[in-house]
């Protein structure tokens, strides 16, 4: 059977790697005793997969996993019990039993949507770049590819692209965006987006992961999936 | 390398009681590995600063990952917080980027838990496990903004302590550190911590009264109290300054390992650390009788812990940390009488899922013998990692001066059982500059792998035999601290002659360690008093992060040495005499210097001595003067080698025969 958790991390907990949250996972799955499946060979490693990375550094109010069990389990309460082996920061919010052959995190997701605070001169100079990177045909950014510089495109990942507030933060005024991006073929880095809008970043969150599947979004986990409500100080 | 400028050190008048994290964070997205500097491990405390708790401020002075792990510093951290008179949080070394941005930013070394300037603490105890990391606690002072020096500390500053196996010879950071802690920690830190909070609690009158109470401590050196007295530039005493302070520092011991179960709750990082893994000590000290080991030197007697509670710690321990491996550690696991049932019970006890791969076990200290393999291969699984051995010495001579009493039958036994179940790949340890050592000692090196490669074969088409090798140090409190250390030129010529006579040679891989940095090592070693000025210099000139070979940098200490008008020869190679004042002769380790004498003699006559837990007593000193006695559960000998045990093992082809098959 798989499961899917859907989890937040926030506060600290952010300057840790991708590879230390599936460190994190692996232990609180371990120590909660959960029948979870291992691969099999010279060094079997629990099936878990995790959707698109989550840069270090970067914050998130929904990141997905999906863990393999060797068992059918009742997920009712599950969410609450791992939220509590999780650390500071990393919460449970949603967790639901998958359907059989259902698509991996990595193939099913198509987009995701960033909220981002950037410093950026004026709100009103933010706009202007804003507007002049939606109506540009391409965006040519250098990427770094197994040890070799590439030119991309970036235009044809920005799905959407706005600025939602603005405030002032020690005598500095920021600005907060949020932008969609595609996931696929491969993914949109904040800084990426940031040096293209010319904003210097502070803080990435990412809010949502969409699916989008013959013109119908989704999430990746259902609407009616059982909602966990235990929060822990993520000071 | 940059000439350091010092952060003025501030009056803890007007601490800044605050977290530092609004100031840290913004740095963080600028360093590699920020989240070495988050905290949030797993079982990490969260203390209450009150008046009443003395706060402790545990430091280790290299890099997150090398720190973390450290059992000692876990060790006090627990019990000083489950006190209701302490609290401890903890720091260690910021790397290279972060420092300049700190420094930059003048902001100073902070604590992990609540993220508070380390100079807001009572008290910064280090743990000094590595020589070459002497530099970093001058760093990590100064960071804190405490003043370098002791002498220059007032009732406001916090107390600069140092404990760990370094701290058994004292003199070289003796300048800049109020108090070091000799010997097991789990005892002495709560006494400290009395008269601390004593202090404390009546007003913090002089520091000067607070240090002479510390001293009165037992295991406890002030160096304020004590001064060196030289005669024609030569060490001729260490002597008490105030009337009533002991002449000589006695080491503290545990008896019981059992009524110290720690650590209880083993910290679980967020990031990997080296030795990422439940640790359980199965026992402390080691009476194989080593001659160039400090370790086993200055931790006798052998204590271990009840197979029991060994198999209590571990299953609590694994199902707390969610941990799939565990290490049973010590100075040489294969020697703790519980080794087989303990292992037999981890293995049988379903892993903290069911279905999931069995439990892994280490044991980071093996015995050369097929017992040992016998032991390796039940516990490792399917997967075969590498074994590691250490003969330490190429031919038996060179073994029997060094006590290691490994029989060439043994190694091979060993590698036989090893390669035929399965392993591909052995490490070798090796020494070189040892004492009475020849050309044909260090070539023997060569003979042996070559040999062992051989055995290998007969297995496998393809194997490694990785020979690593290192320059030896002599260490205070063992029988070669009157060996004058072999010149860095000399130990790389018999580097090369060993590369010479392994070149070509199929399946062998040579490793080296860096001869200068050897050198180094020895300055502080054996060094005296006068050695603080080299350190300071090494470390206002950019030398910290000695122990990292891109960091190690000969030059520095040299210009430093000549800059103090000091000498190599004289505190590294220079072979000591009998009746010569060592600069740690008043901290005693237990061993009489008698004792020490005569295994240096014993030594280069070749003559071995065999482990007194099972053959008679030697009186080294380490029960006979402490009222202890070994605390071993096994009344024989292990099996499966002879390693100075005094058994006769004509035949060495000893049975491995505890393997489960394959996994
Ligand atoms: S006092 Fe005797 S029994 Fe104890 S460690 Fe020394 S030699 Fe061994």
């Amino acid at each position: 059977m798989k499961i899917r958790f859907r989890y937040s991390k926030l506060g600290k907990v952010r300057w840790t790697s991708q590879r230390d949250v599936a460190r994190m996972w692996e232990r609180a799955l371990r120590r909660a005793g959960l029948p979870v499946a291992y691969s099999q060979g010279f060094s079997p490693r629990p099936l878990l997969s995790f959707g698109l990375a989550l840069p270090t550094g970067c914050e998130s109010l929904g990141e997905y996993v999906d863990v393999a069990t060797t068992q059918p389990l009742d997920v009712a309460g599950l969410g609450d019990c791992i939220s509590t082996l999780l650390p500071a920061g990393v919460d449970v919010q949603a967790v639901a039993g998958l359907p059989d052959g259902s698509a991996s995190l990595q193939q099913a997701v198509t987009s995701c949507v960033w909220q981002l605070d950037v410093c950026a001169g004026s709100t009103e100079e933010l706009r202007r770049q804003v507007a002049g990177v939606l109506s540009a045909g391409s965006l040519p950014i250098e990427r770094e590819r197994k040890g070799r510089v590439e030119l991309d495109d970036l235009r044809p990942a920005i799905v959407r692209l706005q600025v939602v507030g603005s405030d002032q933060l020690a005598g500095q005024e920021f600005s907060t965006l949020l932008a969609e991006v595609l996931t696929q073929p491969r993914g949109v880095r904040p800084p990426e987006l940031c040096s293209v809008l010319g904003a210097e970043l502070w803080l990435a969150r990412r809010t949502h992961h969409w699916i989008e599947h013959d013109g119908r979004r989704s999430e990746p986990l259902p609407i009616d999936a059982p909602q966990v409500r235990r929060w822990k100080d993520a000071s | 390398m940059t000439e350091r400028v010092p952060q003025a050190p501030g009056s803890s008048q007007g601490k800044d009681v605050r977290s530092l994290w609004p100031r840290i964070e913004p740095l963080l997205a600028r360093v590699t590995k920020p989240a070495r500097y988050i905290g949030g491990e797993l079982h990490a405390a969260s203390p209450v600063h009150e008046p009443g708790r003395v706060a402790w401020l545990l430091l280790y002075p290299d890099t997150y990952e090398i720190g973390l792990p450290n059992q000692g510093l876990q060790i006090l951290y627990e019990i000083l917080n489950e006190r209701d008179d302490a609290l401890a949080e903890r720091a260690y070394a910021p790397w290279l980027d972060l420092e300049a941005l700190m420094r930059a930013s003048g902001l100073p070394l902070f604590s992990l838990e609540s993220h508070l300037p380390a100079s807001r603490f009572d008290v910064l105890a280090f743990n000094l496990s590595a020589e070459l990391t002497v530099t970093n606690v001058l760093n990590m002072v100064d960071l804190a903004e405490v003043p370098m020096r002791a002498a220059d500390r007032t009732c406001e500053h916090p107390l600069v302590v140092v404990g760990g196996h370094c701290a058994f010879n004292p003199e070289p950071m003796a300048d800049f550190v109020d108090a070091f802690v000799m010997g097991d920690g789990e005892e002495v830190v709560g006494e400290l911590n009395q008269v601390i909070g004593d202090w404390l609690r009546s007003g913090r009158p002089s520091r000067g009264d607070l240090l002479k109470e510390l001293a009165m401590v037992r295991g406890v050196y002030v160096p304020s109290l004590y001064e060196p007295r030289y005669e024609g530039g030569r060490l001729v005493g260490v002597e008490p300054v105030v009337p009533g302070t002991p002449e000589r520092v006695e080491k503290r011991t545990v008896a019981d390992l059992d009524a110290w179960p720690y650590p209880r709750h083993q910290l679980v990082p967020l990031v990997e650390v080296v030795h990422d893994r439940l640790n359980v000590e199965v026992f402390r000290g080691c009476t194989r009788g080593c001659r160039f080991c400090q370790a086993g030197m200055i931790t006798r007697p052998v204590r271990e812990r009840s197979e029991r509670e060994v198999s209590r710690m571990v299953r609590e321990g694994l199902a707390a940390s969610g941990y799939d491996e565990v290490a049973l550690t010590s100075l040489s696991t294969a020697d703790f009488s519980g080794v087989e049932p303990v292992i037999e019970g981890v293995l049988d006890s379903a892993a903290g899922c069911p279905g999931a791969p069995p439990v892994s076990v280490s044991l980071p200290s093996l015995r050369v013998d097929a017992f040992t393999v016998g032991l390796a291969s039940q516990i490792q699984r399917a997967k075969r990692t590498g074994l590691t051995f250490a003969p330490e010495g190429g031919t038996w001579r060179m073994r029997r001066v060094i006590n290691k009493l490994i029989r060439e039958e043994d190694l091979y036994a060993a590698l036989d059982a090893a390669f035929s179940q399965g392993w591909r790949r052995v490490k070798l340890y090796f020494l070189v500059g040892l004492p009475t050592e020849t050309d044909e000692d260090v070539l023997a090196i060569a003979d042996l792998s070559k040999r062992c490669v051989e055995i290998g074969r007969r297995y496998h088409q393809n194997v490694t035999v990785v020979v690593s090798v290192g320059g030896f140090v002599p260490k205070p409190h063992t029988p070669f601290q009157w060996f004058g250390q072999d010149t860095g030129a000399e130990i790389r010529r018999k580097v090369i002659l060993l590369r010479e006579a392994c070149r070509g040679a199929r399946g062998i891989s040579l490793r080296w360690h860096d001869p200068d940095a050897s050198v180094a090592e020895g300055i502080v070693s054996r060094g005296d008093r006068r050695v603080g000025a080299v350190i300071e210099h090494v470390w206002r000139h950019g030398g910290t992060f000695q122990e990292w070979s891109e960091h190690f940098d000969l030059g520095l200490w040299q210009a430093a040495l000549d800059a103090c008008g000091l000498s190599l020869h004289d505190l590294v190679h220079r072979e000591r005499e009998e009746d010569e004042v060592l600069p740690w002769d008043h901290i005693s380790a237990g061993l009489h210097r008698d004792f020490l004498w005569q295994d240096w003699q014993d030594a280069q006559a070749e003559e071995a001595v065999t482990d007194c837990r099972w053959t008679p007593c030697y009186d080294c000193g380490a029960c006979t003067d402490g009222g202890l006695e070994h605390v071993v559960a096994s009344p024989v000998p292990p099996a499966g080698g002879s390693q100075g045990t005094g058994q006769d093992i004509g035949d060495a082809r000893v049975p491995a025969s505890l393997v489960r098959g394959p996994r």
